[in-house]
């Protein structure tokens, strides 16, 4: 076998393919540092120079006009609030699900494993009119919207992994006198550590980027999410202000690369055991 | 034993998820399927019109041309992200130097909002386009649909290639190795061994690609928002659209109707591919 090969021509090719694979963010980045009479259609290829630069007041226009902050705050919010109470229900409900294992257990699995395939559209506006009247529409309540939506996506990849445990130890636990609470608490969390990581970048991809949801269930005038804020932005303003536009496009990636440099080794190890299991 | 002991524990374990579910999912699932047989503009003035809504549907030009739009885009978009990902992987495990990097790279996408990667992509598409003296993407229902191929490759291409890595990582090297010894080539091993091998990863890597490319709604509305007119809606965006700009009493149960066939498209679809895919994976 020939192993560990140094082939310069293949590691050319490919660094020349990722360098392209980053241009677009590169892209907006240069813009986001360039005046606004620099970002014409045909003019943001041009390199940031001395005429054309703008430092850093694109951003303070953004974050200022977009009430960044505030969106950022309610997005942090909202993500963390929901993928906690996914993680905590979801995995109780799956060892539920695996270990009493009768008829309605098993029916409602099935139900979940349905939901994560049916399109959002379909329950849109009802959706919307149910979280209206039960008052969970504001950034406080989603998070029991999002439970209910993103349950099928966990309950699954716990239930997965919930059938691997062995009985043994929750057994010896019970004999010893243990209540349910405390074998989920000291014996399940520990060994589902790996799996409860996974769900939680799966969850939190969803629930951090989308758009759809918090736009129907939220009041727009009130509560805006990143990616809320930076589509009123865009629609809102009439006449769109490139500069201010490029550089909330950036705020909103920043720190999303940065969790990503960070935590890459879970993200990809997250993204891969989510594929096995299905 | 355990599931005795636990059976009684269910308000603490299932209700939370249980309640949660049924507010989330289920109730405006039944809910919506109902008002798809109704006339309606608030849920306070329902009316029951049998399938007059789906009759209405089928008359609506935009419906049918964003049906069609949508099944071709999800077929071409699953069919060049698997591949292309696939090529990246089968390079990415051959032990070149770097490989960490540029998984690190091609993956990065992925983790950007749908409405965010949009604006990127619109502003280099139309950057390009007019350079190139042509039509920019909200002129152009051809140009977007590109567009709109490029942006979700992009996305998507990384994601699928980690699913393949890991897939040709357990491909054990003994049976390349034994191949190898028994003379097959490059060419025959990767058909006759690492494909039938990772079939497993083509199932949820073809599944994930259709189902996505499917109820692709974020990036459409903000690529290219459906112009010019509506030629450049996908179904997803074409549901939301009856729903929410236009105005008239009779659109929002069309709206609804609409939805239900996406539904029950988007579920037949996902069944046929999985029963297909899934019939050519070897036991191992």
């Amino acid at each position: 076998m020939e192993n560990k090969k140094k082939n310069p021509l293949a590691t050319i090719i490919l660094s020349i393919i990722s360098v392209l694979w980053m241009y677009p963010i590169i892209l907006i980045l240069f813009n986001s540092l360039k005046k606004e009479s620099a970002i014409t259609t045909s003019g943001v290829f041009s390199l940031p120079n001395k005429e054309n630069w703008n430092g850093l007041s694109n951003f303070v226009a953004s974050v200022t006009q977009m009430d960044f902050l505030k969106s950022f705050w309610y997005s942090l919010m909202i993500s963390v609030m929901s993928v906690v109470l996914i993680l905590l229900c979801c995995s109780m409900c799956a060892w539920y699900i695996v270990r009493v294992n009768g008829k309605l257990s098993k029916a409602f699995y099935y139900l979940c494993v349905f939901s994560m395939v049916v399109p959002f559209q379909m329950v849109m506006f009802t959706l919307a009119k149910t979280a209206d009247t039960l008052k969970l529409n504001n950034p406080y309540n989603i998070c029991i919207i999002y439970l209910g939506f993103g349950a099928g996506l966990a309950v699954f990849m716990f239930t997965g992994f919930v059938k691997g445990i062995p009985l043994e130890i929750e057994e010896a636990a019970l004999i010893d006198g243990c209540s349910p609470l405390q074998v989920y608490f000291q014996i399940l969390i520990p060994i589902l550590k790996p799996t409860i990581i996974s769900t939680a970048i799966l969850e939190l991809m969803w629930v951090w980027n989308d758009y759809l949801l918090p736009t129907l269930v939220l009041d727009i005038k009130k509560y805006r999410t990143i990616p809320m804020a930076v589509q009123y932005f865009r629609g809102s303003f009439g006449h769109v202000q490139m500069g201010p536009m490029m550089a909330s496009i950036m705020i909103d990636i920043i720190p999303i690369i940065i969790v990503y440099l960070v935590c890459q080794k879970h993200i990809i190890e997250g993204v891969v055991a989510g594929a096995v299991k299905g | 034993m355990v599931g005795k002991t636990i059976k009684k524990w269910w308000p603490i374990f299932v209700l939370p998820t249980l309640a949660a579910f049924i507010i989330g999912f289920l109730w405006p699932f039944i809910w919506g399927i109902y008002l798809s047989f109704c006339k309606f503009t608030t849920v306070q003035d329902v009316t029951f019109v049998g399938f007059s809504n789906y009759a209405k549907l089928m008359l609506d030009k935009s419906f049918s041309h964003s049906f069609w739009l949508t099944v071709v885009f999800a077929f071409v978009s699953s069919i060049l992200i698997n591949v292309l990902a696939f090529t990246i992987a089968l390079a990415l495990t051959k032990g070149f130097r770097g490989t960490n990097v540029f998984r690190t790279v091609f993956f990065m996408p992925n983790l950007i909002g749908g409405i965010v990667l949009g604006y990127i992509w619109q502003t280099l598409l139309n950057g390009l386009l007019s350079k190139w003296g042509q039509p920019l993407l909200a002129l152009s229902a051809k140009n977007g649909f590109i567009g709109m191929l490029i942006l979700l490759m992009w996305q998507q291409i990384g994601y699928m290639m980690i699913i393949y890595v890991a897939g040709l990582n357990n491909v054990s090297p003994d049976l390349i190795e034994a191949a190898q010894i028994d003379g097959a080539t490059s060419r025959q091993i990767l058909f006759k061994i690492k494909i039938p091998m990772i079939m497993p990863s083509v199932t949820i890597c073809t599944f994930l690609t259709l189902t996505n490319g499917f109820k692709m709604f974020d990036q459409n509305l903000s690529l290219t928002g459906g112009a010019p007119g509506k030629q450049s809606q996908l179904l997803a965006l074409n549901i939301y659209d009856t729903f929410y700009a236009r105005s008239g009493p009779m659109w929002k149960g069309i709206g609804q109707a609409k939805a239900v066939v996406f539904f029950i498209l988007v579920v037949a679809i996902a069944l046929i591919q999985l029963k297909a895919t899934s019939s050519k994976e070897v036991q191992q």
